[in-house]
């Protein structure tokens, strides 16, 4: 028997990915563990490894191909125990002169899937929704978001049905449903160019979208003294070197994050339309920006972590996302995220909320400024900090609370340390 | 002890074998009983070899009227006993082929009587005596036979079934045909043609009564022209049998009974389903006058046993219990642990119908009346074959096509054809509605030129004001 070899599914929640690349070719052997190709997520790239020993004897999904489905077969292997040369006309429909018959013809089911790959519904994958003209044309007039509905037709199109059974929540406004992106017959005279979307961009400009639009934000700023954490750091680092271990500020900062929504739990929630999620730990996604796009590595439970275990950790994170190579569960989750710009010189920003997390801290730079100190003017080290917060789930009164619980650990950081 | 078969299905007509097929390619160890002949009925007795017959009357037809071609003809005339032995060596040469497909798709075939005896066993009786049969799933695919009338016994003399019709001992010479459904109005039209002076009763004020109401009307008028007596609104009310012929007792629509002698009567009133003695009843499998209640797939309310085509709900078409066969082998295979299948339950407003008279009838989804009656506000658009460059081409400039709307979403609802060549053509609507096509891609759609498909074309855009040749 052939052996098909399907599209993996790479994280629980994966349907679909991009086949970025394959690693072999008709007529190679590989043997279990073989890098067979690497495959594109939303947001990371993998390897895919052989499970099965044989010959490649079709590919059947090409290299680039976008939006491939879990389960499509995108090549198949022969056995050890056959002819690899046979093994491609096995899948041949049979031809017998007696099926004149109408009746003995009629084969309802989809061609296998494994020769064209199909395109879940609603992913932004490459912007294009699956739906029949019929769906499409009732979708419209009833103003509803076809990215929203699930399709249960061959291949997971949207039919008829899936838009008559559309839930009202599935039901927006027809202003809200035009899409934020411009169509690709985007015309100007400018000189210009166009810029493939990746993945990654795609999911970026949906999550960001959807956050501005449902998630209504509120921001709160504080500014706050960091001498007292750069002394701590300096100190610490000096105690670390021999271990090879330098913190960083925002190593820091992520402990005294994680640390603040624990004594703020309000603050460590999810809003969703049923109930209000309270998360019992705090896991910080942690913006990096990578050629490709941002991603959020995530520190798990981090207010119980040590800084150094926090600093070892974030650094290899932050080099895996940059090569693209960050496994879902690395940066899938979280409870709260936390976005550095001090490296930039930015003074002071708002940052956009990862649904369904309730909230983001916005980092500015450290700068010395004019401060007063014991009611007399002096020069500190202030850093200013925004917090965005989702309205529908913190009050502004608890998100205050939370930036003062970061800010008193920041300003009096042997807090971190005990 | 293990079961001998992962599935076996109890039937091998067009819905049995196609199902036994599917089911092995999706790997199962299949096995299928049959009684008489593999293929069933479909392809032994019923949609091929009358195919086979409709051709033979057909051509003599157009040598009939080769003048109007510019061509001669002469003595010209029909033997019944080679047309017959032609449609029957159509039927053997593709029972050769099922017998066939049955091997290559290693299927093994149990000739003899089937009869469940458990969900998961199955007793096989013939004449070498009897087997007991075990498998996961059973799939019941025994199909139908013709109804009977209870004071017309079919006799294969005078009193003939569609069977006895198809092979014909003698030429009817004035022939009564009770039905006008596709098999009545099939049979009239064949032996029209071949000779026979032809009457046909139609309870319903209308015969072929599930077309649309333009069709029924076209065809009535069409079929009268070519000589056909048409009584509808009529009931046959007795039939007595002598040597030389039949003696009927027809109630006319204005009440009055006339008694008409016929040589013979063809008794085209329904189906009844082959669900007796085969152990549905011990099994305690959910029937309603012998139809079996199923779901979507297929499935009876006794786990492991399915049912599929004439034994079902209808329509009672081959292509339909084709089309379950293979979601019921899908099915199953899910059911034993197969994730790469997906079966989708068929949508039956998308199953076509064909009726190979002369003219032909196609047609698939909702009538315009149905359709009204559904609460759809309706666009309906005709085209007529005389605006057709192929039909008059082809001297077939009689018939038309006609399509029903949703006006509010474009969807197409039904369409509705009656003409030359019509079952070749339905096939294009029944894609379009498969894939849920509006008004909107079937203007946008190139149709070649010149065929008798353009009129598909105009008949869609004169249901929205914009047809071209007309």
């Amino acid at each position: 028997m052939p052996i098909e070899i399907k599209m993996p599914a790479l994280s629980p929640t994966m349907e679909e990915g991009t086949l970025a690349k394959w690693l072999v070719k008709v007529g190679d052997k590989v043997v279990s563990g073989d890098i067979m190709a690497e495959i594109e997520t939303d947001k990371a790239t993998m390897e895919f490894e052989a499970v099965d020993e044989g010959v490649i004897t079709a590919i059947s999904v090409a290299e680039g191909s976008e939006g491939v489905k879990v389960g499509t077969v995108i090549a198949t292997l022969a056995g050890d125990d056959e002819d690899a040369s046979a093994a491609p006309a096995a899948k041949s429909a049979p031809v017998v002169p007696a099926q004149a018959e109408s009746a003995a013809l009629v084969d309802p089911t989809p061609a296998p899937t494994g020769q064209q790959p199909s395109i879940k519904p609603g992913t932004a994958d490459d912007g294009r929704v699956i739906a029949s003209p019929l769906a499409k044309r009732i979708a419209s007039e009833r103003g509803i978001d076809l990215a929203n509905v699930t399709g249960t037709g061959p291949g997971g199109r949207i039919v008829k049905a899936d838009v008559e059974g559309a839930k009202p929540g599935a039901v927006i406004p027809a202003t809200l449903a035009t899409p934020a992106t411009p169509a690709s017959s985007f015309a100007s005279d400018i000189p210009h160019e166009t810029i493939k979307l990746t993945n990654m961009r795609k999911v970026i400009a949906r999550r960001l979208t959807e956050s501005k639009q449902q998630v209504p934000h509120i921001y709160l700023t504080v500014d706050i003294r960091l001498d007292a954490l750069l002394k701590l750091r300096s100190e610490l680092n000096a105690a670390l070197e021999p271990r090879g271990i330098k913190l960083s500020v925002n190593d820091l900062l992520i402990k005294a994050l994680g640390a603040a929504l624990v004594q703020v739990p309000a603050c460590n929630v999810s809003y969703t339309p049923e109930a209000l999620i309270q998360f019992h730990r705090a896991d910080v996604s942690v913006a990096v920006s990578t050629p490709t796009g941002l991603i959020t590595p995530i520190i798990t439970d981090a207010a119980s972590k040590s800084m150094s275990a926090i600093s070892t950790e974030m650094k290899a994170l932050a080099d895996k996302a940059k090569a693209g190579k960050l496994q879902p569960h690395e940066f899938q989750g979280g409870t709260a995220s936390l976005s550095n710009m001090g490296m930039y010189g930015i003074k002071q920003f708002d940052a956009v909320i990862n649904p369904p997390q309730g909230m983001i801290m916005a980092i500015g730079a450290g700068e010395k400024r004019p401060y007063v100190v014991d009611g007399a003017l002096a020069v500190a080290t202030v850093m200013s900090v925004t917090g965005s917060f989702d309205h529908r789930a913190i009050d502004g009164a608890d998100g205050a609370a939370l930036m003062q619980a970061f800010k008193g650990l920041v300003e009096m950081p042997l807090g971190l340390v005990a | 002890m293990a079961d001998q078969y992962d599935l076996i299905v109890l039937g091998s007509g067009p819905g049995g074998y196609v199902a036994a097929i599917r089911a092995s390619q999706l790997g199962l160890k299949v096995a299928i009983v049959e009684r008489e002949l593999l293929g069933g009925i479909c392809l032994n007795w019923g949609c091929i070899p009358t195919k086979a017959l409709l051709r033979s009357a057909e051509i003599f037809h157009y040598m009939q009227h080769a003048k109007d071609y510019g061509l001669a003809a002469e003595k010209i005339s029909a033997d019944l006993s080679a047309v017959v032995a032609r449609s029957r060596g159509v039927a053997k040469q593709l029972n050769q082929g099922v017998t066939h497909l049955m091997k290559k798709n290693k299927i093994t075939v149990h000739m003899g009587e089937g009869r469940l005896l458990s969900p998961g066993k199955l007793e096989v009786t013939s004449a070498k005596g009897t087997e007991t049969l075990s498998a996961k799933h059973i799939i019941i695919a025994t199909g139908a036979r013709a109804r009977d009338l209870p004071f017309a016994k079919a006799d294969g003399k005078r009193i003939w079934t569609y069977r006895h019709a198809m092979t014909p001992s003698e030429m009817p010479t004035k022939l009564l045909v009770i039905g006008s459904g596709a098999i009545g109005i099939e049979f009239a039209s064949f032996y029209n043609d071949m000779g026979a002076e032809v009457t046909v009763v139609e309870m319903l004020d209308r015969i072929v009564p599930v077309e649309d109401a333009d069709v029924s009307a076209f065809l009535e008028k069409s079929l009268k022209k070519q000589g056909i007596t048409i009584l509808t609104g009529a009931g046959v009310e007795s039939i007595d049998v002598s040597a030389s012929g039949i003696k009927a007792k027809i109630k006319g629509n204005d009440g009055k009974t006339n008694e008409v002698a016929f040589s013979h009567v063809i008794v085209a009133v329904g189906i009844a389903p082959n669900t007796e003695n085969i152990g549905l009843e011990t099994l305690g499998v959910k029937a309603e006058r012998g139809i079996v209640a199923i779901d979507g797939m297929g499935r009876t309310n006794v786990a492991g046993v399915w049912a599929i085509g004439d034994v079902t709900p209808g329509p009672w078409l081959a292509h339909k219990a084709s089309h379950e066969g293979v979601i019921a082998a899908e099915a199953i295979a899910q059911a034993l642990g197969n994730k790469d299948v997906h079966p989708h339950a068929m949508d039956r407003n998308n199953i076509p119908g064909c009726t190979y008279s002369h003219p032909q009838i196609a047609s698939v989804g909702l009538t315009e009346t149905k359709a009204r009656e559904a609460g759809y506000e309706v666009k309906a658009g005709t085209f007529p074959f005389i605006g057709n460059g192929k039909a008059i081409a082809l001297g077939e400039a009689e018939g038309f096509i006609k399509t029903v709307f949703d006006a509010k979403t474009g969807e197409l609802l039904g369409a509705h054809m009656i003409g030359a060549e019509v079952t070749e053509l339905i096939q294009g609507y029944v894609v379009g509605k498969t894939l849920e096509t509006t008004e909107a891609e079937l203007m946008t759609t190139v149709f070649p030129h010149p065929t008798l498909s353009e009129m598909m074309h105009e008949s869609v855009l004169n249901a929205y004001g914009r047809a071209l040749h007309m």
